[in-house]
């Protein structure tokens, strides 16, 4: 089961965050819709909002809970500063992405779907970006870098505080 | 709702339109083995243990009588060597997480189950979901639910709401398969996190 | 924008359009499909803008940025019209000569031009590019002619002329009839004939239903459903209002993965735009009929692909699937008829009715008629998507379109159907593709992803890595698939960590037969495909790993190991530097030597090895040689350095 250490934040853009609730007031099938929002706001989900979010749409409690956990965009605990996504696509398999994985593992200390106590990295694997011809892929922050191989990933990370 | 006729393990069985092979089978007196099946809840189709052989517009197939729909001239078979086999890797799959559970005991020995065939599981806990699916049904509180997916999907207690509405309720322990302790045990568990969202919460 | 409300406006329109483009005048179109993007095709696109600013030829060439030309590996991608020269892997630096030379200058720059790898010919045109030429873009080909933000666009080509003909021309059961004689079979995976989904769909009881979008495309590997909702949102729109018209649905969903950000982007500009022209709402081209769209976007879940997992996550609840016993089609989104097709079902559409169903019956094979989109990735030369007839060979596909495997290695295998596929080796790659052929041989077409594999990648590896994938991925409802999956990775884990038993594939196989037999979904029963497939045709490396502890094609780390020949090293210190854990002992002089409690198999030296040395080998099935003695390592050196 994912962690879930809820860490106190300065403070919760919860104006934002209501908004986006009352627009789907009463409208129970939007759910994913509305935790999607949420989360690309805030980056991730906090307690207060799923239970904001339980009484204004109209759904228990646990089924929030279920699909908050359910679906890899949501984040149940803060996200880091910098996001690296490692595809793990099938192309990029059998090029060797498991190893480039290994390493940023290594080096960060961190396993898919963790993020850093320092809240530095978050790290996740992807299914396929969609750019094979470029294998092993890693992203960070939205930069691409094809044909990662382990020795590099040390000096692609350096670079992000 | 027109009456469909249909063929169970060779008897002819007369049922109602919308009706599933498995409740066909119960009002003719005919036993399918059920695991996460109860009568005041929605068929689920988790366990698969219902697993029946039937014919239909020439092929043969494997389904869940829980809730295959009756068909006029179906041809069910609730025992064969596929059906057979079937339960009983299952069972094996499912006695890895509890072996000693009482309710998979005689199944095991009927199916030749062999409760070791698998390494032991850390849970017991075969998530046939009929605690959770209870509690939303019939008792309309919520207080426990799914999380996760794939090989990692569980069952978990809402500490608000099961802090509220489970210590006199409890409904749900004896529904529990494998180990209606077990269903204690995280209850407490999940107690003893403080219920409200704003104070620190233990690790678990 | 004015509001099309009829036919014949439509044609007014699109004349209009036309005569405001000059057909001669010079057009630079650039891919910028996610892939090119992340080859940096933003920054050559700003490139573009700027310098034809800087040289005053702002009223004299267009620039359009379309959406994916296929030819990923050679992204980013640049065709000049009218002459349609195409030059590739464009960097900003080279667009001030594109400008001057080709633009201005009509002359062609040689070095941007695409060189055939055998002949070192150099191609001009897109279109004589092995790559292309071999090709059947039918679907996909507008892809390179359309600025996906700009509707005119896919007007000037003739769009939304097929919702015309079908509205005003055709009733509903007509449209239905010409689906169904086309034998159209789904794109996504299943291949189940469209006509007849459609069909049971309208015939289905009940007032209201639905249409849907299946843009979910969580296979890894494949992305043509991306690449055609992110550069041909209309080719779609337009399929699927066909759809709604011939079914008798007024109510359409688009599910988009959230991964796809620029589909979700362009999906929602063609809807607004094509609203706005009244291709989409109220009494469409004058026609009574009604429809209209929303976009739901996915949150990262492969299984919510599955038909009837995607309806239940419309429905705003976990997107795990139902027993499918009643067709979604009769019982769908909130129990009512829902027909759900893929991207590239829908996108066909157009084409069948503006040219007919016996049109698009004569590419194909008997079972499988028409086109279908590829994306062709792994060991293989052309990286890409490709569109090809049903009934194309592998052979072809891979060679001829794909230019072979690259570094000369040896082919091994391709996998088809994602996670729920199957392996083809060498002596099927004769096999004509299409749904039924690929069934036989174990594997299935699924949404078109074509993984190439070479001596390097290991079957067993392969059954593993797609079993993690849907341990993870399953819903984890039913026994068979949560707990089936869950043994069969257990074993193939310990399999490729040497520690394999007898018997473990007699139990992978009867573990295979459970999970397909009584799992809910087609996720479920699916599952052990790629399982099957590897021991069907590749037992020899299951039985090397569990007898030998041996992976021949040295992958599996705990089964391999790292060894510099002292025979062939010459100390040239490159690996070392390299060497990310240290690993590496030696000098200027000294002979390396790998220490093997520090290396974690990251195959680094082995890549850096200069190949005139070639002194790093890998081991498997063997005990690593001693460390020579430290004395025997010094390389007594002629004169200067062997660098």
């Amino acid at each position: 089961m994912k962690e879930r250490k809820e860490v106190k934040t300065a403070a919760t853009s919860n104006g934002k965050i209501d908004q986006i609730i009352d627009k789907y007031q009463g409208d129970a099938s939007a759910l994913i819709q509305a935790l999607l929002e949420i989360q690309s706001e805030h980056h991730w989900l906090p307690k207060e909002a799923l239970d904001k979010v339980s009484k204004k749409l109209e759904v228990p409690l646990n089924q929030i809970q279920h699909v908050a956990t359910f679906y890899k965009a949501f984040s149940l605990v803060p996200r880091g500063r910098h996001q690296i996504q490692v595809c793990m696509g099938t192309a990029c398999h059998i090029r060797g992405a498991p190893r480039v994985l290994d390493r940023v593992q290594d080096l960060t200390g961190i396993r898919p779907g963790e993020t850093d106590l320092d809240l530095k990295f978050s790290l996740e694997t992807v299914n396929c970006l969609g750019c094979c011809a470029m294998g092993p892929v890693m992203v960070v922050d939205g930069k691409y870098h094809g044909k990662t191989v382990p020795a590099k990933v040390g000096d692609v990370l350096k670079n992000y505080d | 709702m027109s009456e469909i006729t249909l063929q169970i393990d060779g008897r002819e069985v007369k049922a109602e339109e919308g009706m599933t092979i498995l409740e066909a089978a119960q009002s003719a007196g005919i036993s399918i083995p059920t695991l996460c099946h109860h009568e005041k809840l929605e068929p689920y189709g988790a366990c698969r243990i219902c697993t029946v052989e039937i014919e239909a517009r020439g092929r043969t197939n494997l389904v869940a009588a829980c809730l295959y729909p009756v068909e006029q001239n179906l041809v069910v078979r609730t025992r064969s060597e596929k059906v057979d086999k079937t339960r009983k890797v299952l069972l094996e799959l499912m006695l890895a997480h509890a072996p000693d559970a009482a309710e998979l005991q005689d199944l095991a020995q009927e199916y030749g189950a062999d409760k070791a065939r698998f390494e032991k599981e850390s849970s017991f806990c075969i998530l046939c979901g009929l605690c959770v699916r209870y509690c939303a049904e019939v008792k309309k509180k919520n207080a426990i639910g799914f999380v996760d997916r794939g090989t990692r999907r569980e069952v978990i207690f809402i500490p608000e709401i099961a802090s509220k509405e489970c210590w006199d309720c409890k409904e749900c322990f004896p529904l529990c398969p494998t180990e209606a302790l077990q269903a204690t045990f995280l209850l407490t568990k999940a107690l003893m996190s403080p219920a409200s969202p704003s104070a620190p919460e233990s690790e678990e | 924008m004015p509001r099309i409300n009829s036919p014949a406006k439509l044609e007014e329109l699109r004349k209009s359009i036309l005569s405001k483009r000059d057909p001669n005048k010079p057009c630079i179109t650039l891919c910028s499909g996610t892939a090119c993007h992340a080859s940096g095709s933003k920054e050559v696109a700003a490139s573009i803008e700027e310098e034809i600013k800087k040289q005053g030829l702002s009223a004299k060439v267009d620039f359009r940025k379309t959406g994916c030309h296929g030819f990923c590996e050679k992204g980013p991608i640049i065709v000049i019209h009218p002459e349609k020269i195409c030059y590739l892997q464009i960097e900003p630096k080279d667009v001030p000569e594109i400008i001057s030379q080709t633009i201005k200058g009509k002359k062609v720059i040689e070095r941007l031009l695409y060189t055939d790898p055998s002949t070192n010919e150099k191609m001009v045109h897109e279109f004589e590019i092995p790559f292309y030429k071999n090709q059947e873009r039918l679907v996909f080909g507008s892809n390179g002619e359309i600025d996906p933000a700009s509707i005119d666009d896919y007007l000037a080509l003739g769009g939304y002329s097929a919702l015309a003909k079908a509205l005003s021309q055709m009733t509903p059961e007509q449209v239905l009839e010409e689906v169904k004689k086309s034998n159209l079979r789904g794109r996504g995976g299943g291949g189940f004939p469209t006509g007849r989904k459609w069909e049971e769909c309208r015939n289905a009881p009940g007032e209201i239903r639905y249409v849907i979008v299946n843009a979910d495309e969580g296979d890894p590997g494949a992305y043509m459903d991306r690449s055609l909702l992110e550069g041909n949102p209309h080719s779609v729109l337009e399929g699927l209002t066909i759809g709604a018209y011939a079914i008798g649905s007024h109510e359409g969903y688009i599910y988009v993965r959230q991964e796809y950000p620029l589909a979700v982007e362009n999906v929602g500009i063609a809807i607004k735009q094509a609203q706005e022209y009244g291709f989409l709402g109220e009494n469409i081209f004058g026609s009574g009929f009604d429809f209209t769209v929303k976009v739901h976007r996915g949150a990262g879940a492969f299984v919510s692909g599955e038909s009837s997992a995607l309806m239940t996550a419309i429905e705003g609840r976990v997107g795990e699937p139902r027993p499918k016993y009643i067709h979604t089609a009769i019982k769908g989104v909130r129990d009512r008829p829902s027909c759900l097709n893929n991207v590239e079902t829908w996108a066909t559409v157009p084409l069948i009715i503006n040219k007919g169903a016996d049109w698009f019956a004569k590419l194909g094979t008997e079972g499988s008629k028409g086109t279908k989109i590829f994306s062709l990735v792994g060991k293989v030369n052309n990286t890409g998507l490709v569109e090809v007839p049903m009934g194309i060979t592998l052979r072809d596909i891979i060679y001829k379109l794909g230019g072979g495997i690259p570094g000369d290695k040896k082919f091994k295998a391709v996998q088809t159907g994602g996670p729920s596929g199957g392996c083809i080796p060498e002596e099927q790659l004769d096999m004509k593709v299409d749904f039924d052929e690929l069934a036989k041989a174990g594997s299935m077409m699924g949404s078109g992803g074509m993984i190439v594999m070479d001596e390097d990648t290991c079957m067993v590896d392969v059954a593993r890595y797609f079993l993690d994938f849907l341990s993870d991925e399953s819903c984890g409802k039913c026994v068979p698939c949560r707990e089936g999956i869950r043994q069969m990775l257990k074993i193939l884990t310990n399999i490729s960590k040497g520690k394999g038993k007898e018997g473990d594939i007699e139990l992978l196989e009867e573990l295979s037969e459970v999970t397909r037999d009584a799992s809910l979904c087609a996720l479920g029963r699916t599952a052990a495909n790629p399982v099957l497939s590897t021991i069907r045709y590749f037992r020899d490396e299951y039985e090397a790993h569990i007898k030998e502890k041996r992976c021949p094609a040295y992958v599996c780390k705990a089964l391999i190991s790292y060894y510099i020949d002292p025979e062939k090293c010459q100390a040239c210190m490159i690996c070392l530097r390299q060497c990310p854990t240290g690993a590496i002992a030696g000098g200027k002089s000294q002979i390396h030597v790998i220490d093997q409690e520090k290396c974690t198999k990251c195959g680094t030296c082995f890549e850096v090895c200069p190949p005139r040395f070639g002194a790093v080998k890998k081991i498997s099935g063997e005990p690593v040689p001693s460390p020579i003695p430290e004395e025997a390592r010094v390389i007594a050196r002629k004169s200067k350095e062997n660098e």
